[in-house]
């Protein structure tokens, strides 16, 4: 086609919204051309290797490193000792990268060593004597919280790294702790005590979640690197490069404006990656110390013993409803085993009382919760945030109160299914919700009353396969989280003489697809193929702010972001060729790689051509802009009132199994989702999401159990510790309940974490409608089935403990 | 430290090498460390997880358990050669497309074993995709999108 000719085409609007975009980085990682952390080596780089503790709970009496530092190619050996400006790390501040004085898990970082191969740094850590004084263990968060139970805690940390003996003046990091309580939320809204007067039925149970870890594919590590005037370069999987940017700066003690962050594609993320570890300022230490870059790599051993877990707990659940179905009240108390210390699993009560308080109508809520030392190892962020272990008592409730009074408990959902332009008892505003689409949605699909019913008749027939059907539905912030000040993100925009795009964000990618996400949000202003994009989103040098990748908030928030950039860029475009047609910027658009009158579509001028016309005259002008998005939520008063999201995702999950009821096997069969996501922007991306997310679900209700015994990790490796495989997968049945939500980009919420959340208590409700019997801890391992099968397991109560 | 070396000769993607190896390394950390190969990955190192898988004569196996040595005149074949490869491209292909890959860090082993799939069975259903792939562990993607691109790959021929 000559360029007279395109002129005169016609362009036929074109949209990349809803399509099946393949992932932009795919064909590098299918070919194994990705470079990640692992793959990355520099010129003079040392290895970095962590003595971890040979005790669970224990004071350190000496540690003896010389033969350690004798050891040919032993560049570094580094102990607390060594560190004296060591300052604590952690959302409370409550431990030291290299341990001082105490131990108080398995994990314990002891002593570090910077050699010329991990051989040498291996060898050289069994060359380097501890002794120590065992301390009783505390186990369980039970035995936390007994009087008399050893403190696990007991002492300040001054901000200078001193402890112990802390020097006049010095000013407190951590004050020391007179009980084991980490860290305590308590919610309320409504009279539940007036509601359970008021209530036709009041139930009680206590429900057991278990410990569960990420698993990334890819294992933890780092490598950093300080040039000769102090600059420090951390090439880094970190999931918040910016906050970490500054956090990293204080461990060092220097400015932050020193710090850059380069991320690698990261081998798989789920949140494990959204707090800073030991083994991080670790190796700063040793790249500071031996001024060479120093890598260090976890073992896939290592990556179970020093990675943060999901959170587990105890959690007893109260709840009442009225004769028609009516919901009154939930009152919740949970214990939360934090672990020797705390990360952000601490806090994942934030997003549990969003789901006590809010998913469906329940005017009256009363929560409080502890997390609680122990000598185990430490929670921290896992996809879903707490909500898995929330939904898990919620949702079975629904069915036990739907069958006390007597309804299916599909209507009895519907009853309390809240709709849109509905604020909650603990302020969230529901500006789009899909929430009775979802269920209607998975319910009919799968047929779940016929079958609920069918399957519920089976019961008491004789045969030892039960066919179970079980339902469970869910809430999440879609639209960001305001629990920081600033929920933002940056977005940097240029384009080239040939119209591509260079698409400069702060987001970070973790496989889940956002660079793809971001690019068709960008075409889709400027009227261009995904083609054209190229993303930068990996160094802190270069790109703009952002809070993180968490909270499902980067397709809301920074993809708002992108298309306010791509919006600033098609207007400057616009205004010029206007000037250039003599015509008002209203009457052009662009489209196909053209400007194109917006009536007709008749292609006027190439893209490319006229950007290098504005690049190559007198006052040559540069297509580039940057953006900044902040969306329209507010900060949560100190009750934790108010509407932390700009928008909100809901879904719903029917689950349906076939239990032996003579070898407790459970069979999954079959999922049925329903999940209100806006709008599907990338519609291969969020099925991916979906089902990874369902899968992920599947691990934590039926096979996924980390095994804690007095502190000690008794399976850390991939053949004890047991991972869905392939053959192990549902059929899958997802529809997506397109809401288009009013702040979303192109009407899109986000969804990352939502698949996971049902899976475990839709489960537990197909099992009781198999069976008739209701399982209240997880995994719905074979033993553990059958035993309850068999009435082997005893009702477990959990006595809602309260500090004075 | 020294450790007893080896010399070892064998054919790598197609071209013929000799590489000096510790006798007690493994044929991953060869790839990777005196190689310089990094498509295959180190996810477990005890054979678990199939991220290390290669091809060795054409049988597909975890490189992790295999000793460096052992490579000593044989035929091996990384992700890196394997998409140089009429069938490998078409997976590589069917893998973007399908979106199979997601962090990408279980995908070059889940190419090498669907590769050696469908090279014992061409047009392989789902169940014996889902069987084939078993060994190969994937953190994000649930599996179907990797079970549905080798299902189609089989059915294009």
């Amino acid at each position: 086609m000559t360029v007279a000719e395109k002129k005169h085409r016609v362009i036929e609007p074109d949209s990349l919204i809803g399509k099946r975009i393949p992932k932009m980085d795919a064909p590098d990682k299918a070919s194994g051309r990705t470079r990640y952390i692992h793959d990355i080596n520099l010129p003079g780089q040392l290895h970095g290797r962590i003595l971890r503790s040979a005790r669970i709970h224990a004071l350190i009496k000496s540690i003896d490193t010389s033969a350690a530092r004798a050891l040919p190619g032993v560049h570094v050996v580094i102990t607390a000792a060594d560190i004296p400006d060591q300052r604590p790390i952690g959302v409370a501040k409550d431990h030291f990268p290299l341990k001082v004085g105490r131990v108080r898990s398995e994990r314990d970082e002891i002593a570090a060593v910077a050699a010329e191969s991990e051989e040498i740094a291996e060898a050289a850590l069994k060359l380097i004597k501890v002794e120590y004084e065992d301390l009783p263990v505390i186990g369980n968060p039970e035995d936390s919280i007994k009087p008399g139970a050893v403190l696990i805690h007991p002492e300040p940390h001054g901000a200078d790294g001193s402890h112990l003996h802390l020097k006049q003046g010095t000013s407190i990091a951590h004050r020391g702790k007179a009980d084991n309580v980490a860290m305590r939320f308590d919610y309320s809204h409504g009279d539940v005590v007036q509601a359970e007067a008021e209530s036709d039925v009041v139930i009680e149970d206590s429900f057991k979640l278990h410990y569960v870890t990420h698993c990334c594919m890819g294992v933890s590590g780092m490598i950093a690197e300080f040039d000769s005037a102090g600059n420090v370069l951390m090439y880094s999987n970190t999931q918040v490069p910016f906050l970490h940017k500054r956090e990293f700066a204080e461990y060092l003690n220097i400015d932050p404006a020193r710090i850059r962050i380069i991320q690698p594609p990261i081998g798989g993320g789920f949140g494990s990656k959204l707090d800073i570890y030991p083994f991080e300022v670790i190796c700063l230490f040793l790249a500071r110390a031996a001024k060479r870059p120093v890598k260090m790599l976890f073992t896939r051993e290592e990556e179970f013993l020093a990675s943060p877990t999901r959170q587990p707990v105890l959690l007893t659940l109260r709840s009442g409803c009225k004769k028609d179905g009516t919901l009154t009240f939930r009152q919740v108390h949970t214990l939360h085993d934090n672990g020797a210390y705390t990360s952000w699993g601490a806090t994942t009560p934030f997003v549990m009382m969003q789901t006590f308080s809010s998913l469906y109508r329940v005017p009256n809520c009363d929560y409080h919760t502890a997390a609680v030392y122990t000598n185990n190892p430490y929670a921290g962020s896992f996809r879903g945030y707490g909500n898995l272990q929330a939904t898990f008592a919620i949702e079975q409730h629904m069915d036990m109160l739907a069958e006390a009074i007597g309804m299916d408990p599909l209507e009895f959902r519907m009853k309390n299914a809240q709709d849109a332009g509905e604020v909650t008892g603990q302020g969230m505003s529901f500006k789009s919700c899909g929430f009775k689409d979802c269920i209607k949605s998975a319910a009919s699909r799968s047929d779940f009353s016929r079958k609920f019913a069918e399957n519920h008749a089976n019961q008491k027939k004789p045969g030892n396969i039960k066919r179970g059907i079980g339902m469970a539905s869910m809430l999440h912030v879609g639209g960001g989280a305001k629990i920081y000040p600033s929920d933002g993100c940056g977005t940097i925009l240029k384009m080239d003489d040939f119209a591509n795009v260079t698409l400069i964000t702060g987001a970070s990618e973790i496989g889940q697809g956002s660079e793809t996400v971001l690019s068709q949000l960008v075409c889709e202003e400027l009227g261009l193929p995904i083609s054209a994009v190229t993303v930068v989103n990996n160094d802190t040098a270069i790109t703009p702010w952002d809070v993180g990748v968490h909270a499902s908030r980067t397709t809301f928030i920074a993809g708002n972001s992108a298309i306010g950039a791509a919006k600033k860029a098609k207007s400057k475009i616009l205004a010029v060729a206007a000037k250039k047609f003599d015509c008002t910027e209203a009457d052009l658009d662009l489209r196909g790689g053209f400007v194109i009158r917006a009536d007709s579509g008749e292609a006027l001028v190439e893209l490319s051509k006229l950007l290098r016309n504005l690049h190559f005259q007198d006052k040559a002008e540069l297509v580039m802009t940057t953006f900044y998005y902040e969306p329209p939520s507010v900060h949560q008063d100190k009750g934790f009132k108010g509407d932390v999201s700009a928008a909100y995702a809901w879904g719903n999950q029917v689950v349906e199994v076939e239990v032996d009821t003579d070898t407790g096997f459970i069979k999954l069969l079959k999922v049925t989702g329903a999940h209100d996501v806006g709008r599907v922007l990338n519609r291969l991306g969020i099925e991916g999401q979906i089902e990874g997310g369902v899968v992920m679900g599947q691990g934590y209700a039926f096979t996924e159990d980390l095994m804690i015994e007095d502190g000690k990790m008794k399976n850390p490796n991939f053949r004890d510790y047991k991972l869905v495989t392939a053959p192990e997968i549902p059929e899958m049945d997802i529809a997506f309940i397109e809401s288009m939500d009013g702040e979303g980009p192109q009407g899109a919420k986000g969804v990352g974490e939502a698949p996971a959340i049902c899976m475990a208590a839709a489960a537990a409700n197909a099992i009781a409608n198999a069976t008739g019997v209701r399982l209240f801890e997880l995994p719905f391992t074979p033993e553990k089935v059958y035993r309850a099968l068999h009435g082997q397991t005893p009702k477990r109560y959990w006595k809602p403990w309260k500090a004075e | 430290m020294s450790a007893l070396k080896h010399e070892i000769e064998f054919t790598l993607n197609g071209v013929k090498r000799k590489v000096t190896v510790d006798v007690t390394m493994n044929a991953l950390d060869m790839l990777r460390d005196v190689v310089g190969l990094t498509g295959t990955k180190y996810g477990c190192g005890e054979g678990e997880c199939g991220a290390c898988t290669i091809q060795v004569d054409g049988v597909s196996l975890n490189s992790c358990l295999m000793f460096a040595v052992d490579c000593a005149g044989r035929t091996i074949t990384t992700v890196e050669g394997l998409t140089d490869q009429p069938r490998g491209e078409a997976l590589r292909d069917a893998f973007v497309e399908h979106g199979a890959v997601q962090c990408g860090f279980c995908t070059p082993g889940m190419m090498m074993q669907a590769d050696h799939l469908l090279h014992k069975h061409p047009h392989p259903d789902e169940g014996c995709v889902k069987r084939g792939l078993e060994g190969n562990l994937c953190r994000c993607t649930g599996y179907k999108k990797i079970v549905d691109a080798v299902v189609a790959c089989g059915a294009d021929k």
